[in-house]
């Protein structure tokens, strides 16, 4: 018989009651909310005269409509204050943690489950939001939900869930410098589509990932569902019980024992097997930059636009011209040298410490470009305190970029901060979509080294010439 | 939830590949507007022009596709974020079932919760079934059967799909998931008072 997958160890031992086929109820160990889906949720709960089943495995935070200004209170985006208080008065009534404005656990709920130590290896968790598979970068099993499975799990700390297939994903070699996490995952989803993963619970492994941190899993991790997975996942390894021990919410003394016994023997097995196995090797990879509307229109910074009359399938060609137009740029273009109006750093994506260490680096005393309007938005307020910490503030507001508070912001523009019609930004976020920014908006999406170039240089640069 | 059994409406083939949900309905949508309006807001940077009139090259702002109940679509539709809101808007603008090779797996399963019916066929018979809707479509009108587990072409022609027993079972019946699991709340009690022994640190007292 083959060995278990990491994915196999974690969803087997969760399973409440087998529903025919592939189907099960599953056990939801950990259930995160925000201020979008979570007022609404325990509202819509109450109403249909359900309680919350588990409160203590259910935490909350704003993050996608709060303000992220500067000095900002709930009312500086008053859509924010409303939903804020919506989800203070459930969570109170239910008997919620919830991390409010100016704790240090208030932040992009992807970025504060691993930093408190909620999110742990071999942990279902679930949160009504896409890219909840970022947790699945401390080894646990995360996927992001609907407005109706959230209600089915506050009522019942369960999901009905089809079994995913499994697939591997290897990361070979050494990344080149200027070269970070966020670039081997735009490289899989351009070279495997923005639909390659889907059907699929994707293990990330290889020499790149062992040797990469905590906080950089969580970055390929979170793009897997632009991968079309909607789980991603690590195996846990030393590294990852460094980086856990201790968190507020992590197990303690004898209780962290037993979890690290347990945790060491959740990775895949040597004879384990994949339904789907992929290898690249990374250690020739160049920093990357989306030039269109999905994901998967990803290059190298220092490669060219396609040019739809050479594409064959005309399907293709059509989405290919479609996206040209929406971005305003030539076919056939070299991306580098595009003039640039925003930069945004921030996101669940490329928030975290190491994300800003890496923006902060770049700069080296230059200045952003006249222009461009660069922010910084640290991802929960122990990021914002920690990078003040080490004057990586400084660093930013001295070369003109925008130091905010924490939250989604303009990945998402659910708190009205939004990229103006037309203009073009290079964000170190998941999306490209149009309009996700804000109507009209153009974005490229890059990791946080490439858009604190395109910050200084005023347009898209190759930061290794640079 | 309303029940999805037979559907023999009017196909409209949009036909694109990866449509994402900001791009089926924007998230500040989802904050302003009552849920039962959010189909006036579907596709909106695609149905709508800069100044607020419809764009008339859009599939679905053009007779008879307005009145469209079936969608068919390129690889990975409903990609992207897990908002709701996106099948909601779609049911808004009257859609029951949208039909492509592959979906966003989040999107996927909250068809299943609204009474939609998503389908997945091989991309050559999406394709098939749009070449001979677009003719004539307002008499050529496609056929879904979920009791049969098919799709009729206006030609005649069946393409049988796979569907998961139980989201077929839910569709069928109108079922509320909620209301099925409470029924199992022993075996969720005795999952719990058992994974806690053996996982004591997953349970915060």
């Amino acid at each position: 018989m083959a060995g278990k997958t990491l994915f196999d160890k974690v969803w087997e031992p969760h399973v409440v009651a087998r529903l025919g086929g592939d189907t099960v109820l599953l056990h939801i160990d950990r259930h995160l909310m925000h201020d979008l889906g979570g007022p609404v949720g325990l509202a819509e709960l109450k109403r249909r005269g359900h309680r919350v089943r588990n409160p203590e495995l259910t935490f909350a935070t704003p993050d996608h409509a709060v303000s992220s200004a500067p000095g900002r209170t709930e009312d500086t985006n008053p859509t924010g204050g409303r939903l804020l208080r919506g989800l203070r008065a459930g969570a109170a009534e239910a008997g919620i943690r919830l991390f409010d404005l100016g704790e240090p656990g208030q932040g992009i709920v992807h970025v504060i489950g691993p930093e408190q130590g909620i999110s742990l290896p071999g942990l279902t968790i679930v949160c009504g939001d896409s890219h909840t598979c970022t947790h699945g970068g401390v080894g646990a099993l995360a996927f992001g939900i609907g407005s109706s499975e959230l209600l089915h799990v506050l009522a019942t700390q369960t999901l009905v869930q089809r079994r995913p297939k499994r697939m591997r994903v290897c990361f070979e070699g050494r990344m080149q410098e200027g070269v970070l996490p966020k670039d081997l995952i735009l490289h899989l989803i351009a070279t495997h589509s923005a639909a390659g993963g889907v059907g699929h619970a994707v293990e990330y492994a290889g020499s790149a990932i062992e040797a990469m941190g905590i906080e950089g899993r969580m970055t390929v991790c979170n793009l897997s569902i632009e991968f079309g997975a909607k789980m991603g996942m690590v195996a846990p390894d030393e590294a990852t019980f460094q980086f856990l021990a201790d968190r507020p919410y992590a197990p303690k003394g004898r209780s962290w024992d037993l979890a690290l016994a347990h945790w060491r023997g959740l990775p895949s097995d040597a004879d384990a097997r994949f339904d789907h196995e992929i290898t690249l090797d990374i250690s020739a990879l160049a920093p990357q930059v989306t030039w269109g509307t999905s994901p998967q229109d990803t290059i190298a910074v220092d490669g060219h636009v396609p040019d739809p009359a050479r594409e064959g399938d005309p399907d293709r060609r059509k989405a290919i011209a479609q996206a040209l137009d929406y971005m305003g740029l030539q076919p056939g273009q070299p991306i580098a040298g595009t003039e640039v109006d925003w930069v945004f750093i921030g996101s669940c994506t490329n928030s975290r410490l190491p994300d800003l260490r890496a923006a902060a680096s770049v700069i080296k005393g230059r200045k952003v470009a006249e222009g461009v309007r660069a922010w910084v938005v640290p991802g929960s307020g122990q990021v914002k305190r920690d990078a003040e910490a080490e004057g990586l503030d400084q660093v930013f507001k001295s070369a003109g970029f925008e130091w905010r508070e924490p939250g989604c912001s303009m990945c998402v523009a659910a708190n009205g901060e939004t990229v103006p019609p037309g203009k073009r930004s290079v964000s170190t976020s998941n999306r490209n979509f149009v309009g996700r920014q804000g109507p009209g908006a153009r974005t490229h999406l890059a990791s946080p080294a490439v858009a604190a170039a395109a910050a200084l240089a005023g347009r898209i640069v190759d930061l290794r010439k640079f | 939830m309303e029940k999805f059994t037979r559907l023999r409406a009017i196909a409209a083939p949009l036909m694109r590949q990866n449509v994402d949900t900001d791009v089926i309905i924007r998230i500040e949508r989802l904050i302003e507007a009552d849920r039962a309006r959010l189909g006036e807001h579907a596709f909106e940077a695609w149905r709508f022009l800069p100044d607020g009139s419809e764009n008339p090259d859009f599939l679905l702002n053009r007779e008879p596709y307005r009145r469209a109940k079936i969608l068919l679509n390129g690889v990975n539709f409903g990609c992207g974020s897990s908002r709701e809101g996106a099948v909601w808007a779609l049911m808004g603008l009257g859609i029951r079932c949208v039909i492509a090779p592959s979906f966003g797996e989040i999107f996927f399963n909250n068809c299943f919760q609204n009474g939609v019916l998503p389908v997945v066929l091989p991309a050559a018979s999406v394709q098939e079934i749009a070449d001979e809707v677009a003719g004539d479509p307002a008499e050529r009108l496609v056929t879904v059967d979920l009791e049969a587990q098919q799709v009729i072409a206006p030609s005649g022609k069946v393409h049988g799909f796979e569907i998961d027993p139980l989201r077929r079972t839910g569709l069928l019946e109108g079922l509320d998931e909620i209301g099925l699991t409470l029924r199992r709340e022993t075996e969720i009690a005795a999952f719990q008072a058992r994974d806690a022994k053996a996982r004591p640190w997953v349970y915060r007292t």
